[in-house]
């Protein structure tokens, strides 16, 4: 579906900015919003680029660059920090070569610190796209990498 | 084997949350059509009857809030809103994802029962983005309680109408509290509004709007259905009824336990949880969350409710619990938390914007150097009293509750 096929879905009140934000983000196949999107948004909803750029740096889960199909978000609240002594990102760098911030070159995946997912009692978790993985240890972890590499 | 005491979860696991009709099946929506036959005024006398309290953890009495919301005068009244906050955002904290995953539809009816209550016509439920399960399940429950017309234009013959829409947050802690929640509702930066107005006076779009947390809605059916003294029945005298404790941490069965309020908290950490994991020694919980308290074995005793922890310098909060076993580091607990506190704070206000980072500096450096002591404690003390004189929003003011709390429990270990 095209951006503006999608930003029609909604109604042109502003209260709907992050609904079409996260719509627009879903669709495109590098997770991140462009210049032109923001464009688009703005006009369709009445008000400036800037007012639409402002919300974009905002919030955490927008990006104005380009990520990996597959976006791996850490948790780091207080309590999985406590539970996993780093173990997560150790293991994901070992198995795709990045850090928090980063993304493979080949737009694969990218990694970012989340705050807490809301699955304390099964910590330490992250997800992935929409998708949560609870009770990680190092063997989990390349499981769910080499599982994905395969299937993708 | 102890039991737990379920009001909010009570048909958790009893239906397929994709299904109203197996909801329909065990007695769903018969409070809603109870309430719609009501008049609006007894059903906030019932609600201020019922003493229940805001479950998001300010425990605001919840009866009051719809009654100033009720009342509130507006010069060109429009439109009254409804809005559900399910921005679960604290560390340690998952209740609400439950109850919308477990059961999505007693949160509908207690959205709907509140917003007969005070006159809302529009509502919104803000989730946050993170909770991709939880907004599937409620977007399919909204679609099927529009489908049987229990929402939508004239419920149950009622001749009230309710429009639900379901917005998404994108990541941010902030956007959890209620002002800036509003904020972001109406497609802003999450940056908190100065208090008052209140949401009841001056809310959504600046409307009268109610603003309640996922618990406290889904309390409603059940006093609807038995009435104020049966709910008044559980709990304390001050904190009546159930709460959802997330239980987290080093225990042998970390989970979700809903139980009376009044419950202490070594019942819930070595009968609800198990106790602790490898037979080590209970050195600490952190409840409420980062914005919480740490407590040592001298409060495992105490009933857990609004006033009777706050008598002992602690919160109950969101009623999350995170154990923390002999073996653990309160410095590094802290440590993480302050890095938190500066990862969420959004900037608008100076206080908070510099003293959050300040407040990590201080922690940096006492890593680094292998300072920590109780001067380091005194230290972060002072910057956080300030801070939380001066921030604008619950933000700010949150690193004190902690940081008091160390002060009191734990200055040997600093």
């Amino acid at each position: 579906m095209d951006e503006q096929s999608i930003i029609s879905k909604f109604e042109p009140n502003k209260d709907n900015m992050l609904n079409i934000l996260h719509e627009l983000q879903n669709n495109n196949q590098n997770n991140f919003l462009t210049n032109e999107d923001l464009k688009l948004v703005a006009e369709y909803l009445n008000t400036s680029y800037s007012a639409v750029y402002g919300v974009v740096k905002y919030y955490s889960m927008f990006s104005l660059k380009p990520r990996g199909k597959y976006v791996i978000r850490v948790c780091k609240s207080p309590l999985c920090h406590m539970l996993d002594k780093e173990i997560v990102l150790t293991e994901i760098k070992q198995n795709i070569g990045i850090d928090i911030g980063e993304c493979t070159d080949n737009l694969m995946f990218s990694v970012e610190a989340s705050e807490c997912l809301g699955y304390c009692a099964e910590a330490p978790v992250m997800m992935i796209n929409d998708k949560v993985y609870t009770y990680l240890d190092s063997k989990k972890i390349k499981e769910i990498i080499q599982n994905i590499k395969l299937n993708d | 084997m102890v039991s737990e005491k379920r009001i909010a979860l009570k048909n958790a696991g009893k239906y397929n949350p994709n299904s109203i009709d197996e909801y329909l099946e065990i007695g769903g929506y018969k409070n809603v059509k109870k309430a719609l036959k009501m008049k609006s005024n007894d059903i906030i006398d019932l609600i201020i009857d019922s003493k229940l309290r805001g479950r998001g953890g300010a425990g605001f009495p919840t009866g009051q809030k719809k009654k100033l919301t009720n009342e509130a005068i507006c010069n060109r009244c429009v439109q009254k809103y409804i809005v559900c906050n399910a921005d679960e955002g604290e560390p340690g904290t998952f209740k609400d994802r439950v109850i919308m995953e477990q059961d999505p539809h007693v949160l509908l009816e207690g959205i709907i029962i509140a917003a007969y209550a005070i006159g809302a016509t529009k509502g919104y439920i803000y989730i946050r983005g993170e909770y991709t399960n939880s907004i599937q399940i409620i977007k399919t429950a909204t679609d099927q309680a529009k489908d049987k017309g229990f929402l939508g234009k004239n419920i149950f013959d009622s001749g009230f109408d309710l429009e639900m829409e379901i917005k998404l947050g994108a990541g941010s802690y902030l956007c959890g509290e209620e002002l800036t929640l509003l904020e972001s509702l109406e497609g802003k930066r999450g940056y908190p509004r100065i208090k008052p107005p209140f949401p009841a006076e001056k809310g959504l779009f600046g409307m009268p709007t109610l603003i309640n947390n996922v618990e406290t809605f889904s309390h409603l059916p059940y006093i609807i259905e038995h009435g104020a003294d049966h709910y008044k029945s559980m709990g304390t005298e001050k904190s009546p009824g159930t709460k959802i404790f997330t239980i987290s941490g080093d225990v042998n069965k970390p989970g979700y336990f809903e139980t009376e309020m009044g419950v202490t908290l070594r019942k819930l950490i070595f009968d609800f949880a198990g106790g602790i994991k490898n037979d080590k020694r209970f050195k600490a919980a952190i409840l409420g969350g980062a914005a919480g308290t740490f407590v040592d074995d001298s409060v495992l005793d105490t009933p857990m409710g609004f006033d009777t922890l706050k008598e002992k310098g602690a919160v109950l909060g969101s009623g999350a619990i995170m154990v923390m076993s002999e073996e653990r580091s309160i410095f590094d607990m802290i440590h993480s938390i302050l890095k938190f506190f500066k990862h969420e704070s959004c900037g608008k206000c100076v206080p908070c914007r510099v003293g959050t980072s300040l407040l990590l500096l201080l922690m940096n450096e006492a890593k680094n150097n292998g300072l920590a002591g109780k001067q380091l404690l005194d230290k972060l003390l002072y910057e956080a009293e300030y801070m939380a004189k001066a921030s604008l929003c619950p933000l700010g003011q949150s690193p004190l509750i902690p940081i008091r709390s160390l002060k009191q429990y734990f200055e040997n270990q600093f």
